[in-house]
């Protein structure tokens, strides 16, 4: 009797240590998958628009030493090393320096220094406004100066633009726009090849003074209904979306932009 | 060789200076196309003229609010609002000024005139592209005044054809089963009608079931299914001599009789010893020809439009689904292989889709797969909806619609239902009474 007990409690312990060991396997929690990201792969240009390294290092070099001469143009260094910090300033040599400044009132930093000596009249005198209209001139023939030089640089892009065409957030703002306007004859077949290309001559503001359907004979062939209607309501939709979002530079760049007009996709559904 | 490299250079040179910058334009909008209608405009003699005859006060506004509606329903047309049209009729269809079109966002313009011309109707009327400032097309017709409507919807498929590059389906009529009373005693009647709803006939009387009329795809012609001393009949019917024949009587059950495309040959399915099979009876000659042997039922058949295959359901493969197979029965493919029961196949006029009603999980559908069975699109879903029919031009499809009872019975109702392949545009065709197994005609003009 003792014995089977015995027997009977060792073989409900070993159930119950089994138990105890195998349950924190059953209460495990699934395995965490992270979720997938989906990565799209877009193929942007073979050649990149941004100038060959060497060549923009040389035109920035350019640069700096031009903006180096400008600076020294605008506080010429010399005068100030003319004065003796060692000599006595002479109440004639303050009232010569601020004849000085007056004649040279492109250098503001000398007024500013020397405002404080200088009575309220003449601090009027300082900032009347011929010479603020003078600053502003120089002002603007400096930034004309360095667009020029910046426009050098430019020229460098545009030759790689010219190879590569519109960059990538160019030619979406583009197609976005034309997207919009272009309702699409929804009876036309799919499964035909209706690829109606469009030649336009625009204006720098973005308007068209021209536009020419380049397969313009096909229009009038019989039997080509159906590319006739493809090409018209291209055409409504250059016509419609005028002027057209173009870039704000490089004219000569997209001054002539061919559109081709490809429904398939929509058709297909 | 120094001329040779002189020639690739002029080769090379211009192919560089002409380097265009090209824009792919693959996308655009479905919006319906803005589109202004001026009424037809008239002259005072020709309005007091049509007036008498056809008690409407004027017939030129009467037959722009055709079009104006067809335009609207075929859901890829917007026509605007003619309280912002700031041109009036008779000045616009002369000259119109395009930038007051252009200001109200019109991008076509229909103008025309009405003229009482020898106790005829003469009208005439224009296509205006309004952002090219330029006619597309400009037509005239004589018809008898009583021919109106018709005048309104051969007007809508010309613009329609013009604008959208494939042939319009306005001047057709829909023929169908009209249906009276409660549902345990229905009364069923042959109806014919326009596209529109307008013009509605009833052919037959309602002593005898009628059942799956079906239009000829080249005549004015309808092959209908007819319980005469409780056997099925086929019956032919001539739409303008309202003349009817029998064809033939027909064993067991016998469904849907259909013409093949040339109108030649009738293509149906009926039970013969137990078995459901496809024959064709020749019109001419009365020859009936057995096209399918198999144990299984077949029945549903549609011959596609070059008359070369026909496509039919089957339960050959456990449940019932759609199978092609050429005109003399060899070459059986089975195409849908989706989930659910699939039936009613019909083949598109212009052969590159098969409509079908798809029974999935208690619920109905009307949808479209290509010709091998890919890209299936399911357009509609519903309780209860079948028998797809198409439009001539194989852009919208007609079918009939059936509403659940209550625990009482009532509240039970069949109407007529369309819907175009983009599956956005649906719409209830008006029937004076409840509708049943809609056929579309062919284009009544062509």
């Amino acid at each position: 009797m003792n014995k089977s007990l015995l027997i009977s409690s060792v073989l409900h312990l070993i159930l119950i240590i089994i138990t105890a060991m195998s349950l924190p396997f059953l209460a495990k929690k699934p395995i965490d998958l992270p979720p997938i990201v989906s990565v799209e792969l877009i193929q942007i240009t073979d050649k990149t628009n941004i100038p060959f390294a060497p060549k923009a290092k040389k035109t920035i070099e350019k640069i700096k030493e031009k903006e180096k001469k400008l600076v020294s143009e605008q506080a010429p260094p010399k005068k100030v090393k003319k004065i003796k910090p060692d000599s006595v300033p002479m109440p004639e040599d303050k009232v010569k320096k601020v004849e000085k400044i007056k004649e040279d009132k492109q250098n503001p930093e000398k007024i500013d220094n020397e405002v404080k000596q200088v009575s309220e009249f003449e601090k009027k005198e300082l900032f009347d406004p011929n010479n603020i209209a003078a600053l502003i001139d120089k002002s603007k023939i400096e930034t004309s100066e360095t667009n020029k030089k910046t426009d050098k640089v430019t020229q460098d892009q545009q030759k790689n633009l010219e190879n590569t065409g519109l960059s990538l957030s160019e030619e979406d703002a583009l197609k976005a726009q034309i997207f919009g306007c272009w309702s699409i004859p929804l009876g036309l077949p799919y499964n035909e090849n209706l690829l109606v290309r469009i030649k336009l001559q625009l204006n720098p503001d973005g308007t068209v003074s021209q536009s020419e359907i380049l397969d313009h004979a096909r229009m009038n062939k019989p039997g080509q209904g159906f590319y006739k209607v493809l090409a018209e309501s291209a055409l409504r939709a250059v016509k419609l979306c005028q002027p057209l979002r173009v870039p704000t530079t490089g004219y000569e760049r997209w001054k002539e932009l061919q559109l081709n007009f490809d429904a398939r996709e929509m058709l297909e559904g | 060789m120094k001329r040779i490299f002189i020639i690739i250079l002029f080769l090379i040179l211009p192919a560089k200076a002409f380097a265009l910058i090209e824009v792919d334009i693959t996308r655009g909008n479905l919006n319906p196309l803005p589109i202004a209608v001026s009424p037809l405009s008239i002259d005072e003699n020709s309005r007091q003229n049509f007036q008498k005859i056809l008690k409407k006060k004027n017939i030129g506004i009467e037959i722009s609010a055709v079009v104006e509606k067809n335009l609207k329903t075929s859901g890829l047309f917007n026509p605007l609002n003619k309280d912002a049209f700031l041109q009036e009729p008779d000045i616009a269809n002369l000259k119109p000024r395009f930038e007051d079109w252009n200001l109200i966002k019109a991008q076509a313009l229909i103008t025309g005139k009405v003229n009482f011309v020898d106790d005829k109707l003469r009208v005439e009327f224009r296509l205006w592209d309004v952002l090219a400032g330029k006619e597309m097309m400009a037509l005239a017709f004589t018809t008898v005044p009583n021919n109106w409507r018709r005048v309104g919807h051969i007007i809508t498929d010309k613009v329609y054809e013009r604008l959208t590059g494939e042939k319009g389906y306005f001047d057709t009529r829909i023929i169908y089963v009209a249906e009276e009373g409660p549902k345990t005693r229905r009364v069923k009647k042959l109806a014919i009608m326009d596209q529109d709803g307008e013009n509605n006939k009833f052919l037959t009387l309602g002593n005898e079931l009628v059942l799956t009329p079906r239009f000829n795809p080249t005549s004015q012609m309808v092959t209908y299914l007819s319980y005469f001393r409780n056997l099925p009949r086929v019956y032919l019917l001539d739409i303008e001599t309202g003349m009817q024949e029998v064809v033939g009587d027909f064993p067991g059950m016998t469904f849907a009789p259909r013409f093949s495309p040339d109108g030649k040959k009738i293509i149906m399915s009926f039970a013969k010893d137990g078995n459901s099979d496809i024959y064709t009876m020749d019109l001419e000659n009365r020859i009936v020809e057995k096209i399918t042997n198999h144990p299984s039922i077949d029945t549903s058949p549609s011959y596609s439009p070059d008359g070369k295959y026909i496509c039919f359901n089957s339960d050959r493969s456990g449940y019932q689904q759609i199978y092609i197979m050429k005109k003399d029965g060899s070459n059986v493919k089975r195409i849908s292989f989706g989930r659910g029961l699939y039936g009613t196949p019909v083949w598109s006029p212009r052969g590159d889709l098969i409509a079908f009603t798809k029974l999935h999980k208690g619920k109905f559908y009307i949808g479209v797969m290509r010709t091998d069975g890919s890209g299936e699109r399911l357009l509609t879903e519903n309780f209860y909806q079948e028998a797809p029919s198409w439009s001539p031009n194989g852009r919208v499809l007609i079918f009939y619609r059936e509403t659940k009872t209550n625990d009482k019975g009532e509240g039970f109702s069949a109407k007529l239902w369309s819907i175009d392949l983009t599956g956005y545009n649906e719409r209830l065709v008006t029937t004076p009474t409840d509708a049943s197994d809609p056929s579309w005609s062919s284009l009544l003009s062509n």
